[in-house]
């Protein structure tokens, strides 16, 4: 393990781990508990491989009945839960702690509902991402949110961390295609939010669950809403001579008052990668790549194929093709959602970053990335969600050399800190966990953080769920939940009273 | 109520201290902006009021990157005259509660409008406030300044406060400072009205039409009364049950895909015929507001899956159903039968507007169930322990 340090395992609850494995037994029976050392280290990290913690146990409920019992079991006996999905994130959230025990909702793997008439599909959170639209497609639907990992990765996991995808610009978040879920909370409360219908009354809590990365309750179920595919999709790929002329084009298309289905670009080094991989078609010599695509009836593409086309020409573009036909459409995404395999190929290791920027910041940015590359002497590849300014630089390195990955990870807190700088943010869709965990305070003061574990505290009071992850410091919840108000004057004295 | 003390902050640390001052003086305050909402929820009596409208101007706007700052007492009239100058708008398309709740039209703040969590028809395709915010500033009960979100689209840096915070109505912090996104405004839109047939009949076509891949911006169904209150004459003239569903884009492809709905849904009973762009913007806008629907009585406004808005509202004229049925405004109903119904088939219906007795009477939000209430009351004891802030405004205690 690396630079990021997690909390000093509770000995009492390691002494207790006998003894719980037996309760947990109880609760989910047969195999639904693992314990032996081989099995565990299937759970032991998830994407952010880097960092591996063997839990106590997993224990893989299949009733919320269970899931219910098995956090109202580890609130009373203050053992941490880990609640897991596909084990896909990237930024740790579902790393298990030593002290603790894993909930993986892999068992909760079923489509409840479809309902055509209103829209939207029931589902359990294990099901995964592109399962949902496997489970419309015949008829002509589909969930909008496309994170690369879709083949893998959980609806439950997409709430955690609010996943998005490369057509959020136009269709959203995970956030804006959620209608309603059922949560355990960690006293075993069972509470709906929302349903078949948009706004949840009261408190937004369906909001504030969607990112909350594992930290407030257990997600049994969900609801989101699916849309009927476009009549047509095409793509444009535009290669330029300069990054600044690739994010002058993503500015004027935007400008134009054009909201593409998708709108990504990839530097330099990336399309290469890409190119070796899958000969996906791309210009080698490009310094920037664009991928626009446009969907809509027929005619409405077409006239805004013939703008997009025309804005690239006048900014200099060095090439250019618009998709004939569906194949090429797909032809030309594969370099792009493939370029992590791609990346992986040419290097033993990398990190992928996520930070979101104004996008009118992207060319001082990349060029601000260079400089750092030189210094730190790690290569990095960029592919980014253009349309909206989130960031994915992959840093390249390899960790069999000593050193080598505190060197990325200081570039990588860099670039992150350069995000903020700018005026953007630390992530934009995969999460704190304990990635970025540190660098919290980069972007929020005290008052801020304190904030936000207050609100943790008013689901988790005992602070069982995914400890470590999101908050560079933990406060008891007693302490936050003092008053500390400076006694104000009242500003206004001479002000009337009526 | 005549000695309420009343404070105007004009920054965030005069807002700060407003907070603080309340909190150490175990006082109360109504916060508002321009008070255009205050016979919006539970009747409640604060010893002060804390007013927004000093926290005003628009102090970033980026139409390249689609992005607006502005105080929170900053009018909503002035946020949308910039935005139109540069072709744009806010895509949730917020009511107007002025006119809705019986007052002005036309006044209240941008900090109002993400308090109660305001939208409109476009709500189906484009959301409502809370899918807008990007970024807060706000002051809690602790007396606290606290920062939330960014200016960038696309965020996952911490808790999602922005979305608790929006339809908070001021239960939670005072926000003095909102960033959120802006969209280009369509070129062109048009409206097809579809009349000739039966309420669940046209209901029917609304939910077929929102299944199909052209883009269908809004959904409604007026019936008969409310029709005959439309300034347009086409709908007012129609003469029974009128549904409307609104195209908007480039101007090709909304007559493309108009034509394409009227093939779609044309059969022997339901008659197809379009509303001009202007004739489209004054509909919506009545749609929008409630407005075709008696000003007086109490109004209701349900939140339910599409296909339950027939059988919730059953046989009653004064009604309009929006959302393709799945926003139902009713008017009458002293007793709740509405909200009894709602509960058989899911969803939540919301006392808009009513007299103060009724609203003490009659929760104006939707009851919830016991662990969701404890958990809602959790939630405002970690911002606002002291309940100094619009307390009891939105559940007794909250
Ligand atoms: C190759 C690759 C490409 C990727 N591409 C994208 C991309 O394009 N866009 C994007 O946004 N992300 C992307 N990701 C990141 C990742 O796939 C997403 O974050 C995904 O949503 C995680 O889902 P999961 O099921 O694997 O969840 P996990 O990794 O298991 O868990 C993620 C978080 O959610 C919590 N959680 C999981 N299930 C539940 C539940 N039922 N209740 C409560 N909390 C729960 C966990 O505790 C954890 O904090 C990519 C990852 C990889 C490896």
């Amino acid at each position: 393990m690396s630079g990021i340090a997690m909390p000093e395992p509770d000995a009492e609850a390691i002494a207790k781990r006998d003894w719980l494995i037996d309760a947990l037994r109880g609760i989910v029976p047969g195999e639904g508990v693992i314990s032996t050392p081989e099995e565990l280290r299937a759970y032991e990290c998830d994407a952010l491989s880097t960092y591996r913690q063997v839990p106590m146990a997993v224990v893989l409920p299949e009733t919320v009945e269970q899931v219910s019992k098995v956090l109202a079991l580890c609130d009373r006996e203050r053992i941490k839960v880990v609640p897991r999905g596909a084990g896909t994130s990237l930024s740790g959230g579902a790393l298990p702690v030593t002290d603790g025990i894993v909930l993986g909702m892999g068992k909760f793997n079923r489509i409840l509902d479809i309902d055509w008439a209103n829209r939207c599909v029931v589902t359990q959170p294990g099901v995964t991402n592109l399962g949902i639209t496997r489970a419309v497609e015949h008829e002509g639907f589909y969930y909008a949110p496309d994170p690369s990992s879709q083949i893998a990765c959980t609806i439950g996991g997409n709430i955690g961390e609010n996943s998005g995808g490369v057509h959020c610009l136009k269709y959203g978040l995970t956030t804006n295609n959620v209608l309603g879920l059922e949560m355990v909370l960690t006293n075993g409360d069972v509470i709906r939010l929302g349903g078949r219908h948009l706004d949840a009354e009261g408190y937004d809590l369906l909001g504030l669950m969607t990112g909350s990365e594992g930290l407030l309750g257990v997600v049994t179920e969900v609801t989101v809403r699916i849309l009927q595919k476009p009549e047509t999709l095409r793509a444009v790929l535009m290669g330029f001579p300069s990054v600044e002329a690739g994010g002058d084009c993503v500015a004027t298309i935007i400008a134009r008052g054009i909201i593409p289905g998708g709108l990504e670009m990839m530097d330099h080094p990336a399309i290469n990668a890409a190119e070796d991989f899958c000969n996906a078609g791309y210009p080698r010599d490009a310094q920037a790549l664009l991928i626009c695509e446009l969907d809509g009836p027929q005619a409405e593409v077409d006239h805004l194929i013939d703008t997009v086309t025309d804005i690239a020409r006048d900014l200099g573009a060095t090439y250019l093709k618009v998709s004939q036909s569906e194949e090429e459409r797909l032809g030309f995404w594969a370099g792009r959602k493939n370029a992590f395999p791609a990346v992986g190929r040419i290097s033993p290791d990398y990190i992928c970053m996520d930070g979101t920027i104004p996008r009118s910041e992207l060319a001082h940015v990349l060029r601000r990335m260079q400089q750092m590359s030189a210094k730190y002497g790690l290569r990095v590849a960029n592919v980014f969600h253009a349309g909206d300014g989130n960031l994915h630089p992959l840093i390249l390195f390899d960790a069999n050399k000593p050193g080598e990955l505190d060197n990325a990870e200081a570039f990588g807190a860099d670039i992150l800190k350069l995000c903020v700088e700018v005026g953007g943010v630390l992530t934009g869709e995969h999460g704190v966990g304990i990635e970025k965990r540190d660098l919290m305070p980069e972007m929020f003061t005290e008052d801020d953080l304190n904030q936000q574990a207050r609100v943790k505290c008013a689901f988790d009071p005992t602070q069982i769920l995914n400890p470590g992850k999101m908050f560079p410091k933990l406060h008891r919840c007693a302490e936050l939940g003092r008053m500390h108000v400076h006694k104000g004057q009242m500003p206004f004295p001479e002000l009337e009273r009526f | 109520m005549s000695d309420r003390q009343h404070c105007r902050p004009v920054n965030i640390d005069e807002l700060r201290e407003a907070v603080a001052w309340a909190v150490g003086e175990e006082r109360t305050l109504e916060v508002r902006g321009n008070g255009t909402k205050a016979g919006y929820g539970r009747p409640v009596e604060c010893s002060a009021v804390l007013e927004t409208t000093g926290l005003a101007g628009i102090d970033m706007y980026e139409p390249d990157e689609l992005v607006m700052s502005a105080g929170a007492g900053t009018p909503l009239a002035e946020i949308e005259a910039a935005l139109a100058e540069k072709g744009q708008m806010l895509a949730f398309e917020p009511a107007d509660y002025g006119a809705i709740l019986g007052g002005e039209a036309g006044r209240q703040t941008i900090g109002g409008v993400f308090a109660a969590n305001l939208c409109g028809p476009r709500r189906i395709r484009s959301g409502a406030a809370r899918d807008h915010l990007l970024g807060l500033q706000t002051v809690t009960g602790h007396g606290q300044i606290i920062k939330t979100g960014g200016r960038v689209v696309k965020n996952v840096t911490g808790y999602d406060l922005c979305k608790l915070l929006t339809g908070s109505m001021g239960t939670l912090a005072v926000m003095s400072h909102v960033t959120f996104k802006v969209l280009p405004a369509p070129e062109t839109c048009g409206t097809l009205l579809l009349t000739g047939a039966a309420r669940a009949t046209l209901l029917g076509a609304l939910c077929r039409a929102m299944g199909s891949a052209f883009d269908v911006s809004s959904a409604a169904l007026l019936p008969a009364a409310a029709a005959a209150r439309s300034t347009v004459p086409d709908v007012s003239l129609a003469g029974g049950e009128v549904a409307a569903l609104r195209i908007e884009g480039p101007a090709p492809s909304v007559a493309y895909r108009i034509s394409r709905l009227e093939d779609l849904l044309h059969d022997g009973e339901i008659e197809c015929a379009r509303l001009d762009p202007d004739g489209s913007a004054l509909l919506w806008r009545e749609i929008r507001d409630a407005a075709l629907l008696d000003r007086q009585a109490p109004l209701w406004r349900i939140s339910t899956a599409p296909t339950a808005a027939a059988d919730i509202a059953g046989e009653r004229e004064d009604v309009l159903f929006d959302w393709s049925g799945g926003l139902i405004w009713a008017t009458g109903d002293e007793r709740g039968d509405l909200r009894a119904r709602v509960d058989a088939t899911g969803g939540h219906a919301t006392l808009v507007r009513a007299s103060p007795e009724l609203r003490s009477a009659m929760a104006p939000f939707h009851p919830q169930a016991g662990p969701l209430r404890a958990l809602s009351r959790r939630v405002k004891n970690s911002f606002d322990p002291g309940r100094v802030l619009n307390s009891g405004r939105m559940y007794e205690g909250i």
